[in-house]
């Protein structure tokens, strides 16, 4: 299931542990990075994969909040909502982008090209109100600043 | 991107040691040009009780919250042991307002490295993982990339520098819980478990990473031991506070005219720090509130920060803690019971559910919270909150209880007329109705 490729990272990757179960989170975000979410299927293949239970795949899965169950948006808009965000307007932008996109946060619009979240402090507190989409940081933001970001993300 | 530090003119009073001017310095021959390294070369020639005790003298306190000393806690590693030593770098970074460790990452992440090596030289450690929080992914990249230059000049890896000593340095990278910079969760995090607190005792220097001896030190604190090593305790010791010493990175966010990362001495008045480093409040009003140190310290009053200083002692004195220097100003028109609510949430979201006064009582919070919020709060709301914060408080495995309930408790203690103020707004509601 997993590619070649990232085949032989799972294997790179056993030598940095003494035992195998420690590579479940790694592994886990490689088949994120290749699947865009983790089924399933997927964990039961990395349970295989590592020789630990499949409960104990879930567990993690289950435990961590980046780790997607669910297929998500082409775009995965999460913003920051924490208090330093909050003194500097991240609601009006939440808002904002609620009304633009038409759907609510914690929602995936029905053409499957945007997913809202909301989400705890990333620590960008000092360019605040921000957001996230994948791994890149959108800082200072301001209503026109998103307007622009959606428009060019459209 | 963030600004650089060297493009506020004003601060020019402290030479830079951490986030110095150099621009470059994220690349090793950058680094190398300024002395990078040297530190490590002058580590290898002593020995390593010798570094322990530098560090001890240095009296350097942890950078990640609670301030521990950094030497006394590499001396509980065991010298002799036939178990492998671990150390892991903590750089989860999730505690609301604190921005700091990204600096490092991003501007000087060889110091870093640098340090991890020393580190592990003077304990004794063969790995040592840097645990990253999953959403700095961009982070992890740059750091990565710093590590495998330091790979290629045989600054990590076997026979550094020609010497007996090997040791491996790896990132892990979270996944999105703010419960894994706790550093028995971290160790559980890193072995593949879910992040769940462990019991303590025993303590990681005798039981850590997969039952052997682990040190669990904080990215800012490791780095500033090069520094240490190159420039020696006396000068080190002599920096800022004297209880608590050294250069310290000091978030301001929030309601500011100029939010970031400032490096100075410890022991800085707050007032100062707010306003001359962060250029004082949007429209001149005044301060309502400040959390000193990340959302999980105490809160302050505006109307009493003066004479309190960025330093553990200071701030303790002052009923807070240091915490991760991440300061958050609340002006005069905030609204108290918002930003409580939002920090009960929070803490809410964050809880892992091991314990059952951590899992409940900050649902209940929470609730409660709500209840002053949309004005359906009655009088006995304000102890029965502080009932169920006194409840948790101390009696959980791990200081996320502790977390939680001191926001809550010093917001009461503190602003206990606004909390009145909607108590009152809820009677006239009813009457209204």
């Amino acid at each position: 299931m997993l590619s070649e490729e990232n085949q032989k990272k799972v294997e790179e990757l056993r030598k940095r542990y003494p035992t195998s179960q420690a590579l479940i989170l790694p592994v886990l975000w490689i088949v994120q990075e290749q699947e865009g979410y983790i089924s399933e299927d997927s964990m039961k293949h990395v349970a295989s994969l590592l020789n630990v239970p499949f409960v104990q795949i879930l567990g993690v899965v289950s435990f961590y909040s980046m780790l997607q169950k669910k297929r998500t948006g082409k775009n995965h808009i999460e913003v920051c909502t924490n208090v330093s965000c909050m003194l500097r307007g991240s609601e009006k932008i939440l808002q904002h982008i609620e009304k633009r996109l038409g759907i609510k946060a914690g929602e995936t619009s029905p053409d499957q090209k945007w997913t809202l979240s909301e989400a705890e402090c990333m620590g960008s507190c000092g360019n605040a109100p921000m957001l996230v989409i994948g791994d890149e940081y959108y800082e200072n933001l301001t209503i026109e600043k998103v307007d622009e970001l959606i428009d060019k993300l459209k | 991107m963030n600004f650089h530090p060297a493009d506020i003119k004003h601060l020019n009073e402290w030479k830079r040691v951490i986030i110095p001017d150099d621009r470059d310095l994220y690349k090793i021959d950058s680094y190398l040009a300024q002395g990078g390294y040297n530190a490590l070369k002058k580590s290898l020639e002593m020995k390593p009780e010798e570094i322990i005790d530098e560090v001890k003298k240095s009296n350097l306190r942890g950078r990640g919250g609670a301030c521990f000393p950094t030497g006394l806690k590499w001396s509980f590693m065991p010298k002799n042991s036939d178990k492998p030593k671990y150390l892991c770098v903590n750089g989860d970074e999730s505690e609301p307002g604190t921005f700091k460790d990204r600096q490092i990452l991003e501007y000087n992440p060889h110091l870093l490295i640098e340090g991890a090596i020393i580190a592990c030289y003077a304990m004794g450690v063969t790995t040592a993982y840097i645990y990253i929080r999953g959403e700095y992914n961009k982070w992890i990249k740059m750091l990565q990339k710093a590590i495998d230059d330091a790979y290629a000049k045989e600054f990590i890896g076997e026979n550094i520098l020609g010497k007996e000593f090997s040791t491996q340095v790896y990132i892990h990278r979270g996944a999105g819980a703010y419960i894994c910079g706790e550093e028995s969760s971290l160790m559980n995090s890193i072995e593949g478990a879910r992040g769940y607190p462990r019991v303590k005792p025993p303590f990681p220097a005798q039981s850590g990473l997969w039952g052997c001896p682990t040190t669990i030190n904080n990215v800012e604190t490791i780095s500033n031991i090069p520094l240490i090593i190159s420039n020696g305790w006396e000068w080190y010791c002599k920096i800022g506070a004297d209880k608590h010493p050294g250069p310290i990175l000091v978030g301001v966010s929030g309601n500011v005219n100029h939010p970031g990362v400032f490096e100075m001495p410890t022991g800085k008045p707050l007032l100062e720090i707010i306003y001359e480093w962060a250029g004082g409040v949007p429209g001149n009003k005044g301060i309502k509130a400040v959390i000193p140190g990340g959302s999980s310290t105490m809160i302050l009053r505006g109307d009493r920060l003066e004479g309190i200083r960025m330093d553990a002692e200071s701030l303790k004195d002052a009923g807070s803690s240091v915490g991760t220097a991440g300061i958050i100003v609340m002006d005069e028109d905030t609204d108290l019971i918002e930003v409580i609510t939002r920090i009960a949430q929070f803490y809410y979201q964050e809880s892992c559910g091991q314990c059952t006064p951590c899992r409940e009582g900050t649902n209940w919070m929470f609730k409660i919270l709500k209840r002053f919020q949309k004005y359906e709060a009655k009088s006995e709301d304000i102890d029965l909150l502080l009932d169920i914060a006194n409840n948790i408080e101390g009696n959980t495995i791990c200081a996320l209880g502790d977390a939680a309930a001191w926001p809550v408790q010093s917001a009461i203690h503190n602003f206990r007329d606004e909390f009145e103020k909607c108590v009152e707004m809820s009677r006239i509601q009813t009457i209204v109705a």
